[in-house]
């Protein structure tokens, strides 16, 4: 009996590897937050449901964090089956450098070109007219969330836009609320900052000043016009002491907080409190004064690997992430727009319809992420930080600084 | 042995071969890896090296970005401060310390083990800990306040101009538990007698220590700003955990602008130009006070 069995388990172990194809791949991410980790689960399913088996390799901490890691692990020779990084420039180097894998074949299997859209995501893969990634959703920074307790109890009607949340400003303050809700993370104050950029200087001063990097438009008055509204925020910011975007997003949902300027991730922490949009809190799209989404978000790339089983299983993940029905499934939960629009997101909330109804539209614009160099982000980011915490510098100041950051951008 | 061949002299590269051949290792590491690392650290900060170096070199300009760079001089001014401060502090508090514990108390091995734990734990957690500690919601602040102090304000953490000061306690408190451990075993090495001279001449305890022990511990004391001094200049971690740089900019240090660059804005050119600053700047503090020490006279 027990010799049978041996044999039995011998001859599986020599069988197995002919009969599947399958293989074993890690995949790095920074997903894992509460929201964000169901989301993943459902993609790790319908993977496995491949023949192939998912293999998490979570990374804690933001993608500032993670980044770092994965980057030194593909460089370092030690590259996993595939990775999590934004739409935009964060690969840039390792693609020109030949260490990511060419997806082209599989990009032209499924019709990557006609069913994703806005087509700006997969410019973002494409690299001297080569496909090197699979764009998995979209992310919106431009949404103002507002608790509609907080201005109740300051006696304010619900602002319907960013001008009158600043006018609301000083009640809400009188009843001891705090105004603005931000956490002390650099990517904070810089996505608001950008924020304020496409809705109150509009999406024309957007792309001068990121896309075509001019620095006399980064030094004009209707600059200078953002920086004004920029001070009206910190002023309102005034008095945080939480650290996490989600702390700040709990800032709202408590009433302890009138509203925070956040991307369309923070409405995941309002769906785990069981609240519904329109009733305890609203959200304001382009913060009502322009209705303008960047389509940043995530997507997987996949290093250049040696083993075959390996690759092939890379193209059954790449197939699996643009798959209809793990779009859906996996939108929903992590509270993003999908990647295509031939698709029913019938389940979405308010917000998120609203979202998607305004990128179908064509209101939508390239991230900051994908304009700018993650170089020239972080002496972004540097400056925002400083110019949020410290009161006493001016808007002048920070101007010149930002336009002379802007003119040696890249 | 010498006999046989009176005319040669002994050859000064065999003397004492064995010793030799096992330093190699400790040779090649420091060599190559410490020189070499260090020159092509060096060379490589005047390229434009992003992601992956390359060989492009652009001049100064990483230097000139570099001073350009705001958040780069508050870097160096909080790594004054909290150098010159934490120095002083450690010393002083190190010492004095040792020289309580040295008064024959009782407990002495408790005393010893509380002020030394600080030490074994990692400075992400020291961080962490102060972090909470100077909440200003939970920590000192709001425990004064909940006892009825209600315009009591103790903020460290989250007030710009004083933020340096907050990461400046949780790194004493951290280390001077090492110092006083250090300056305790060198008052233990004090001989016996000189205390009976000098109780005998009728000097105060006090003047003893300062114009007898500490002239006398030298060696204690150089060892110790060796250790501190180069924990001052890697302060890194510390600062990630209890504030990650903030409020703003205001409590960034080089090696965490080292690091940002080279690895979260992928420039490893400006990076390599911020971490040669630094080793330029230990070069100057430490090859005057090695001249001094070595090159003045020769021993042995």
């Amino acid at each position: 009996m027990r010799i049978r069995s041996f044999a039995a388990v011998m001859a599986a172990t020599v069988a197995l590897p002919c009969i599947v194809q399958a293989a074993d791949l890690e995949v790095t991410h920074w997903w894992t937050s509460g929201g964000e980790a169901a989301a993943v689960k459902e993609l790790a399913n319908a993977f496995n449901a491949t023949g192939n088996k998912w293999v998490d390799g979570a990374i804690a901490g933001s993608g500032s964090t993670a980044r770092p890691i994965m980057i030194s692990r593909i460089t370092g020779g030690d590259p996993m089956g595939a990775t999590q990084f934004n739409h935009g420039r964060q690969a840039e180097e390792l693609v020109q450098s030949g260490l990511m894998r060419d997806l082209t074949e599989v990009a032209e299997k499924g019709k990557w070109k006609e069913v994703i859209k806005p087509a700006s995501l997969l410019d973002s893969c494409t690299y001297e007219g080569k496909i090197y990634c699979a764009p998995v959703n979209i992310h919106s920074w431009q949404w103002l969330w507002v608790s509609n307790a907080a201005f109740e109890k300051a006696g304010v009607p619900a602002p319907k836009d960013w001008n009158e949340f600043v006018a609301a400003g000083p009640k809400l303050r009188e009843a001891g609320i705090q105004p603005l809700a931000i956490g002390s993370q650099a990517f904070q104050v810089n996505g608001l900052f950008d924020t304020l950029v496409i809705t109150v200087g509009g999406k024309e001063l957007y792309e001068k000043v990121y896309k075509d990097k001019d620095e006399e438009a980064a030094a004009g008055p209707e600059m200078a016009k953002v920086f004004a509204a920029a001070v009206q925020a910190r002023e309102l910011a005034r008095g945080n002491n939480v650290q996490d975007w989600n702390q700040a997003t709990n800032l709202v949902i408590t009433g302890k907080a009138g509203g925070q300027i956040m991307g369309d991730w923070a409405q995941g922490e309002f769906q785990q409190a069981g609240q519904t949009a329109g009733k305890e809190y609203s959200c304001l799209a382009g913060l009502g004064l322009n209705e303008v989404l960047t389509t940043g978000g995530d997507a997987i790339y996949f290093p250049l690997l040696k083993d075959e089983a390996k690759a092939k299983a890379q193209e059954a993940l790449a197939e699996t992430i643009v798959d209809p029905k793990v779009q859906v499934a996996f939108n929903l939960k992590k509270g993003s727009v999908p990647i295509r629009s031939d698709i029913d997101m019938a389940a979405a909330n308010d917000c998120m319809k609203k979202g998607i109804d305004i990128i179908a539209k064509g209101g939508t614009a390239t991230s900051v992420d994908q304009l700018l160099s993650t170089d020239s982000m972080k002496q972004k980011e540097d400056l925002m930080s400083e110019f949020f915490a410290k009161a006493s510098m001016t808007p002048e100041a920070a101007q010149e600084r930002f336009a002379e950051i802007i003119g040696s951008a890249d | 042995m010498a006999q046989s061949t009176p005319s040669a002299r002994p050859n000064q590269l065999f003397r004492n071969l064995n010793s030799k051949i096992a330093s190699i290792p400790m040779i090649f590491v420091a060599l190559v890896i410490f020189l070499g690392g260090s020159i092509w650290t060096v060379v490589y900060s005047f390229t434009n090296s992003r992601l992956l170096p390359r060989t492009n070199f652009v001049g100064f300009d990483q230097y000139e970005r570099l001073w350009a760079s705001s958040r780069w001089i508050i870097s160096i001014q909080n790594l004054a401060i909290y150098g010159i401060l934490s120095l002083i502090f450690s010393l002083v508090v190190g010492f004095v310390l040792a020289a309580l514990m040295d008064q024959k108390i009782r407990f002495e091995n408790v005393f010893r083990t509380i002020f030394l734990y600080p030490f074994a734990l990692s400075f992400i957690v020291t961080g962490l800990v102060w972090q909470w500690i100077l909440n200003p919601d939970f920590g000192i602040q709001g425990i004064v306040r909940s006892l009825g102090w209600e315009s009591f304000d103790f903020n460290p953490i989250y007030d710009a101009d004083i933020v340096i000061y907050g990461i400046l306690i949780a790194g004493l408190w951290q280390g001077t538990g090492l110092v006083m451990c250090l300056m305790l075993a060198g008052l233990r090495g004090i001989d016996e007698d000189i205390w009976k001279a000098a109780r005998v001449d009728g000097i105060p305890m006090w003047r003893t220590y300062i114009f007898i022990v500490i002239p006398m511990m030298r060696p204690v004391f150089v060892t110790t700003l060796v250790i501190i001094g180069a924990g001052i200049v890697k302060l890194y971690d510390l600062v990630v955990a209890q504030t990650s740089g903030g409020p703003g900019n205001a409590s960034e240090v080089p090696a965490k602008y080292v690091y940002d660059y080279m690895f979260q804005a992928q420039n490893l050119g400006q990076g390599f130009a911020a971490s040669t600053m630094m080793l330029l700047t230990v070069a100057i503090i430490i090859i005057p006070w090695a001249y001094l020490e070595f090159g003045g006279r020769k021993r042995g």
